[in-house]
């Protein structure tokens, strides 16, 4: 039987736990967790009461879900450590993808990863064919750029997994379990070498280890794999597509006829939110503020002029000449952390500023699965530095190119800063699908959530 | 003076198509086209000092109609009429003091006319010299004795040593050219000092920098350059990290310049800013303008940046020199002292063109594209004003227009 096997072959769980080798681009932490404290207290005492089959396999649930979480927080959150020699040097070894280090790196930022954006696309085309059919298409949408947002990846990312599963097959002597956790985890640190992940993306990987280890064990493979997908769909359709429903029915009530919205970037929950309000015949205008190098304004404009929307375009500069004009501000987030900050599009939080200064009020428009128990005071201490050449040729302005020749130059360094950190006395009001809450309720739904998570 | 004429209206043109850029630039050939048009005026012998205001305001007048955003232009002009009052005035009161010797000499040889006229002369001289105690600090005898009327005495001073020179024509005309020589002088030195503004600002620059800074800048000012760079040959080392300034993109230009002299630079979008200004220990800038009140106005996208310094207690300094300083109090001035851009250098036309509806009548959306150039920083948001006369407080700003510009001339 192949769970004797496994029983056997993952030997005392009192000693080994922690380093099981569950397949990971960061080694597993040696402490333990009070949870996995509790598992290894009951493995060892079931081993020595001389114990029976189902207890062992009951101890060998605990201890897989325990040391899933081991595994699971080190990816779901925690920061990466890239000023550390060894981890670096293991994690390239692992490495599909081939990263080449930028030159020239900004001294504060040495503990996140900085490469060379220019060599990878090509590398990874030509290993296209080579490698397992499923994964590298999402893979090769984040490094080129085209999908963007912190939902559209998500989803993207989501039904990449569906895939995997419906083609997934136990292969002998293994477990559907850890043998799919471990194919999950593989692609997941492939996703995370194109673009590094993000925090919602982060949240849903969570979720869908954890539903693997709750499957049962007696289950047969197909109903496994169904009932994994219907989860994974679950998941989309509720904490997804459904909250951003509910966060419109809650936003359109604060717009009012005559007002005048400024949004920043491009936000899919803002947008949704005021296609909506126009349907719904108010008379607003938008105010759409865009920012270099992405230029993702644009993109939000050409969508809101095609519905009919008046809109009046800027540029993150000018804010403070049209701040005095403007009745409401609308921000989405990559996530908002526990102690209410929110961490969303480098320049966020300068808009959120400038208005908090002309006393508009900032709302924020944010699903309920972003959220995350980690806290963060600066937009330093964790990051995403993008490709520094972006800045350094201005796209689709051909006469600025005083820094050509000079990418080499010692004296000199580009910042691409992904994301920055606002925080949480600038923002009025967070829209969640759980309503309408301060930025200091989030660390309670986060508990709440969390809970909810696990049970269901 | 037909040439004469003629240049004006070439630096008009000029002015109004924005062909010449930088306060400095623009404030140096102002003071030289005036120089020009003052040594090319003829003077009657009478009211010489009114004859060149008159003529330098009508001048004035037309360059600051040119480009009213380039308040250096309107600076530079006030500055020259003050330098015409100032002179004219030392010259009278220098005249009286010499023609108190001689009317007390020939006491009985006038007429009673011209001994009244004297007489009056005298008492408007001395009425004169007392005036221009208004524009220094005045003393407490005249506070308590009543000021007499206002700085309208010194034309009639003049007047009055117009009327001794009929009666005293020979030292007059010694005095005529001596106006204007003197005014030239003035001017002269007010090039020199236009042009030294920024060895006078860099000077101050190691008193403010020391080891292992980080400086945040934005947009590109000659001054901040000369001034980063005079601490660094000064081997204080420190790191520098230039906002973009898009949609002009002038960081770019600035970083090369810093590069190219050796000095540590990063160059970071316009929206990091907030995100990089914890860890930065000062604020550099330099500034277009400075309003009477201690406000500036600046490239755009300084008002952000000063907010973040105010949220971060990081010191805003501005760097300005004296031809910067204008006596105009600000009203509105994001919308009266601003000029806006081309939008094309935002968004392309043709990105947008296929979602617009031109659909005559049908309430199809316009888009607007809004391209400011400038920015205004109240006075409460700066920290710090280095001018080549030192460093000043903001709320000091005020009293430096008494030294520069007459009350006379803050409207043109």
């Amino acid at each position: 039987m192949d769970s004797m096997a496994a029983a056997t072959s993952s030997s005392v769980p009192a000693s080994g736990l922690t380093t099981v080798s569950v397949k990971s681009s960061k080694p597993l932490k040696e402490k333990t967790t009070k949870a996995e404290r509790r598992a290894l207290q009951d493995a060892q005492r079931a081993a020595s009461k001389g114990a029976s089959l189902d207890v062992f396999i009951l101890a060998l649930h605990v201890g897989i879900i325990s040391c899933l979480y081991c595994v699971l927080s080190a990816e779901g959150g925690k920061a990466p450590l890239y000023d550390d020699e060894s981890r670096v040097v293991k994690a390239k070894r692992r490495a599909v993808v081939k990263q080449t280090e930028a030159k020239n790196r900004v001294e504060l930022f040495r503990h996140l990863p900085q490469y060379e954006h220019g060599t990878q696309l090509p590398d990874l085309e030509t290993k296209f064919f080579l490698l397992d059919p499923m994964h590298p298409a999402v893979g090769l949408q984040y490094l080129s750029g085209d999908i963007s947002g912190g939902n559209a990846r998500c989803i993207a990312m989501l039904q990449a997994f569906q895939e995997v599963v419906k083609d997934y097959s136990t292969p002998p002597e293994k477990t559907l379990n850890r043998d799919l956790t471990a194919k999950i985890s593989s692609y997941v640190s492939f996703l995370i070498e194109c673009r590094p992940l993000s925090v919602s993306m982060g949240n849903a990987i969570r979720f869908v280890k954890n539903r693997i280890a709750k499957l049962p064990i007696m289950l047969f493979e197909s109903e496994a794999k169904a009932a994994l997908q219907s989860d994974i769909q679950r998941l989309i359709s509720e904490k997804i597509v459904a909250a951003d429903k509910a966060i419109v029915r809650h936003a359109v009530t604060k717009i009012r006829d005559g007002d005048v919205l400024l949004t920043y970037g491009s936000p899919s929950a803002v947008e949704m939110v005021l296609l909506q309000a126009h349907e719904l015949r108010k008379k607003f205008r938008v105010l759409v503020v865009d920012s270099l190098p992405k230029l993702e304004g644009q993109l939000l404009l050409r969508r809101l002029i095609k519905r009919g929307i008046d809109c009046t375009y800027t540029h993150i500069n000018a804010i403070s000449y049209i701040m005095h004009e403007v009745t409401k501000v609308f921000l989405g987030a990559s996530s908002v952390l526990s102690n209410g900050t929110v961490y969303s599009r480098v320049g966020t939080a300068c808009v959120a500023m400038v208005a908090s200064a002309f006393r508009v009020p900032v709302l924020v428009c944010c699903e309920a699965y972003k959220f995350h128990e980690r806290v963060q005071l600066d937009s330093i201490c964790s990051n995403e530095l993008g490709d520094p050449n972006v800045i350094s040729k201005v796209h689709g302005r051909g006469d600025i190119n005083y820094l050509d020749g000079l990418t080499n130059n010692a004296n000199l360094q580009f910042l691409n800063l992904m994301y920055d950190a606002t925080p949480s006395d600038y923002i009025s009001m967070i829209i969640t699908d759980y309503g309408m809450v301060p930025p200091t309720s989030v660390p309670v739904i986060v508990r709440e959530y969390q809970k909810e998570h696990l049970l269901v | 003076m037909p040439d004469v004429q003629s240049t004006v209206l070439e630096f008009v043109n000029k002015l109004r198509k924005r062909k010449i850029e930088g306060s400095q630039a623009t404030a140096k050939c102002t003071v030289e086209l005036l120089r020009s048009v003052i040594s090319q005026q003829r003077v009657p012998h009478s009211n010489q000092a009114s004859a060149l205001i008159d003529a330098v305001k009508a001048v004035g007048e037309q360059l600051v109609a040119a480009n009213p955003v380039e308040l250096a232009v309107g600076n530079v002009v006030r500055r020259v009429l003050h330098i015409i009052r100032e002179e004219d005035l030392s010259l009278a009161t220098a005249a009286m003091a010499g023609l108190d010797l001689l009317d007390a000499s020939d006491d009985d040889g006038e007429d009673d006319n011209c001994k009244v006229v004297g007489y009056s002369a005298m008492s408007a001289a001395v009425a004169a010299a007392a005036a221009r105690s208004t524009l220094r600090p005045p003393s407490l005898q005249t506070l308590l004795e009543g000021t007499p009327e206002s700085a309208a005495v010194p034309y009639t001073s003049s007047s009055g040593a117009d009327s001794e020179s009929k009666s005293k024509s020979a030292d007059k005309s010694s005095i005529t050219r001596k106006l204007k020589h003197d005014v030239i002088e003035g001017v002269n030195h007010l090039i020199l000092e236009i042009s030294g503004c920024h060895e006078q600002i860099a000077e101050q620059a190691i008193e403010h920098i020391h080891q292992n800074e980080v400086i945040l800048t934005l947009g590109s000012s000659r001054t901040v350059l000369e001034f980063l760079c005079a601490a660094k040959e000064k081997k204080r080392s420190f790191r520098v990290f230039v906002a973009e300034g898009a949609p002009r993109y002038q960081g770019h230009l600035l970083a090369k310049e810093l590069v190219a002299r050796g000095l540590q630079t990063t160059v970071i979008t316009d929206s990091a800013v907030f995100a990089m200004i914890s860890r930065v220990n000062m604020v550099i800038i330099g500034a277009h303008a400075v309003m009477a009140n201690g406000g500036v106005i600046g490239p755009v996208g300084v008002n952000m940046a000063a907010l973040a310094a105010k949220k971060h207690a990081v010191p805003f300094v501005v760097l300005a020199g004296s031809h910067k300083l204008c006596p105009l109090y600000p009203h509105n001035p994001e919308v009266l002292l601003n000029e806006l851009r081309s939008p094309s250098e935002l968004l392309d036309f043709g990105e947008v063109s296929d979602c617009l509806d031109f659909g005559a009548g049908s309430g199809s959306p316009l888009l607007q594209v809004v391209n400011p150039t400038f920015d205004y920083v109240p006075p409460s948001l700066v920290s710090l004003f280095i001018t080549d006369t030192g460093g000043h407080n903001p709320s000091y700003m005020y009293r430096l227009i008494a030294d520069y510009y007459s009350a006379d001339d803050l409207v043109m």
